[in-house]
């Protein structure tokens, strides 16, 4: 997509320091090795389920996420590894998570599609597609309840936006002014169903917010200052007026739906995908914006690569070396009052083990 | 002690409950304004304003995952579902979030939430609204579901979910939203009862009748007849709650009586009863004179006819019948 505007001469871009935006580079790239050094642990066998990749997409939750204040969340669906990691989780508790080991971040209970980390305002990570799209909503809810100016930033992808519970989520959300911003990463395919062939619509997804007389708006998302800087208007219009609003963010990942889609060279073309990996990629992008700026030289840059993929390393060596769950701990974290041997806690039954 | 409706004790909780917590915000289709569609909630939109008492609209799914939201946060939402029957629309929410996301999260989040609302049949409305889903609830690790039957235990066991933080799941009744009962002054201090404490509504010695919510009042009938035309002294052992549950009131009830009947109005197939006769097999095996029955819903969908509703339900009739075939 062309862009016309130049989103670096925004406010909330012109804020950015040099630092700032090498940081912002940094992140890009802890995300990109965090997510390619998976990749050989999981063809070993050595992780579980599904591996949703982010790939590709990097500076949305980048670009995004660089935004958020103290009463600001995130919440997101299973391809939440960049989002947690821009919330400012560490490499280590996010890859032994994926490994099921109990030093991960969620003890190795949630696996790659449950990452959480409350106390970085980052609540997951949710399996179902458009299931945490009421949870976004109750979080904005949440924080303008208790009377703080906040919002919960929404994440999900082009396929969520045709579940029931993503429209009543938007309906409430408009009539109870509540401030979440809904963003839609539409990498063009829910799993294997490219967006002609799943979703009605005219121009754009995000247009359907105009039936819920809600602000909405379109991102290119390989540009972080057009990302940032309509992302801020969708934060200050939830800060200062309490209204949501709906962002697409358009974007695209290089993997399948999962490392286990064996068709994603078939729903879309070779060339589709090398196109986006030599002239969209928001790493070299970004990179190169930087550089062109004259903040960063290009051997700077690896550097920072570099050392990206030394802290991937690490975290893989530290998944590797952690030890799993207990048996025992299977029944931990089910209930509140049981972990915290309340009173409530210890009466009545609570598991029915034989 | 003063008498006062089932739906009137449930309204007092959330009246001392609003008061008590600030975290506390009642929501759910026709709560405020129009008082609730069972007036349980009526004058509190009218005392406690808009912030503390919200109408939402029809969106199951959208407001029951909000209050899961929110709560993660710390806000303690009291959420109506008009009917316990519409939970199909929301079953994503109440269950995937809900009851997991503790888990899921290894323990860094909870959901201190409460959903209610009636769960019943009786009422002629057909098989869509006669749901009784405490049973199916109950199933998920990381639920909690409660079940009054009187109008003390409503206000009580309510409190006691608001003050919960784990998602309770209360399940009332429309058939008792209008019987009244002794309920304690609240000038005599904060009444509560504990989630997981049975309580035995009647003293028996020959068979112990079991039940929860509108069943026990269905059982208590039982008994009476039972005494006063077969001279069998039942027990009556009201669950209150069905998870976390009572085990050793049931079990202890059992071994008193040496014969054991479930009252529930779940359908037979893997309802509450199956899990209680699985308890009382392995836990009082020894102490059975009889087989455990059961009297359950007919197993079939709710049907409409009000001529014939009455008897797809449990009826104190069929439980005298059952108790008299281990006699």
């Amino acid at each position: 997509m062309a862009t016309t505007t130049d989103y670096s001469q925004a406010p909330i871009n012109q804020q950015l320091t040099a630092d700032d935006k090498i940081g912002l580079y940094r992140q890009l790239a802890r995300i990109r090795r965090f997510e390619q050094a998976t990749q050989k642990p999981y063809s070993q066998g050595k992780m579980g389920g599904f591996l949703h990749l982010y790939i590709g997409q990097e500076s949305v939750a980048v670009g995004t996420i660089s935004l958020c204040g103290a009463h600001d969340h995130v919440i997101t669906a299973y391809r939440c590894h960049a989002h947690a990691l821009s919330c400012g989780m560490n490499m280590n508790e996010c890859m032994a998570e994926l490994f099921g080991k109990a030093t991960g971040c969620s003890k190795g209970k949630g696996g790659s599609m449950h990452f959480f980390a409350p106390d970085k305002n980052f609540w997951g990570g949710h399996g179902i597609v458009g299931g945490q799209t009421p949870l976004g909503l109750g979080l904005a809810f949440g924080e303008k309840y208790k009377g703080n100016k906040g919002a919960c930033l929404c994440y999900m992808g082009d396929g969520a936006i045709n579940q029931g519970a993503f429209h009543e989520s938007l309906n409430i959300a408009e009539l109870h002014n509540v401030p979440v911003v809904y963003i839609i990463e539409n990498n063009g395919y829910s799993m294997g169903t490219s967006q002609k062939r799943s979703s009605a619509y005219k121009d754009t997804l995000a247009q359907r917010a105009d039936a819920y007389d809600m602000a909405w708006d379109s991102v290119d998302g390989e540009n972080i200052y057009e990302v940032r800087a309509k992302t801020q208007q969708a934060l200050e219009r939830a800060h200062n007026q309490s209204k949501p609003t709906v962002l697409e963010i358009f974007t695209y990942r290089y993997y399948g739906h999962s490392v286990a889609d064996a068709n994603h060279k078939k729903y879309r073309t070779p060339e589709e995908i090398e196109d986006y990996k030599k002239n969209h990629d928001p790493v070299l992008l970004w990179r190169a914006q930087v550089i062109s700026e004259g903040l960063l030289t290009e051997e700077e840059a690896i550097a920072i690569d570099k050392e990206a993929k030394k802290e991937a390393a690490a975290a893989v060596k530290f998944a590797e070396e952690s030890p799993f769950p207990t048996i025992d701990s299977i029944f931990e974290d089910v209930y509140w009052e049981v972990d915290n041997k309340t009173e409530a806690g210890n009466t009545g039954r609570h598991f029915f083990n034989d | 002690m003063r008498e006062i409706e089932y739906r009137d004790a449930l309204n007092e909780a959330f009246d001392e409950e609003l008061a008590r917590d600030e975290n506390v915000v009642l929501m759910g289709e026709e709560v405020a304004q129009y008082n609730g569609a069972y007036k349980v909630t009526k004058g509190l939109w009218d005392k406690w304003g808009d912030k503390r008492v919200m109408d939402m609209p029809i969106s199951e799914a959208g407001f029951i995952g909000m209050g899961v939201g929110a709560s993660m946060l710390g806000v303690r939402p009291v959420m109506e579902l008009m009917f316990w029957s519409f939970h199909s629309v929301a079953f994503d929410q109440l269950v995937n979030n809900a009851a997991n996301v503790r888990y899921m999260s290894g323990g860094l989040c909870n959901c201190p939430i409460v959903i209610r609302g009636p769960a019943n049949g009786g009422t002629n409305v057909g098989a869509t609204h006669s749901h009784t889903p405490e049973g199916l609830f109950a199933a998920f690790p990381g639920l909690k579901v409660v079940s009054p039957a009187t109008a003390a235990d409503a206000k009580g066991l309510m409190k006691s979910a608001i003050r919960d933080n784990d998602p309770v799941y209360v399940m009332e009744s429309t058939l008792l939203y209008g019987v009244k009962g002794p309920v304690p002054d609240p000038n005599d201090g904060d009444f509560t009862i504990p989630l997981g404490v049975a309580d035995i509504k009647r003293e028996g010695s020959d068979v112990s009748l079991i039940a929860h919510g509108q069943s026990v009042l269905v059982a208590l009938e039982a008994a009476e007849i039972l005494q006063s035309e077969h001279g069998i002294n039942a027990e009556v052992v009201d669950l209150r709650s069905i998870r976390p549950l009572d085990q050793d009131a049931i079990i202890n009830s059992v071994k008193k009586t040496n014969r054991a009947v479930i009252v529930d109005e779940s359908k037979p197939f893997c309802g509450v009863s199956s899990q209680l006769i699985t308890l009382i097999q392995e836990y009082a095996f020894d102490d059975l004179d009889a087989p455990i029955k059961r009297v359950c819903s007919l197993d079939a969908p709710a049907i409409y006819s009000p001529a014939l509703e009455s008897e797809q339900l449990p009826t104190p009739a069929k439980v005298v019948k059952a108790v008299l075939s281990i006699s």
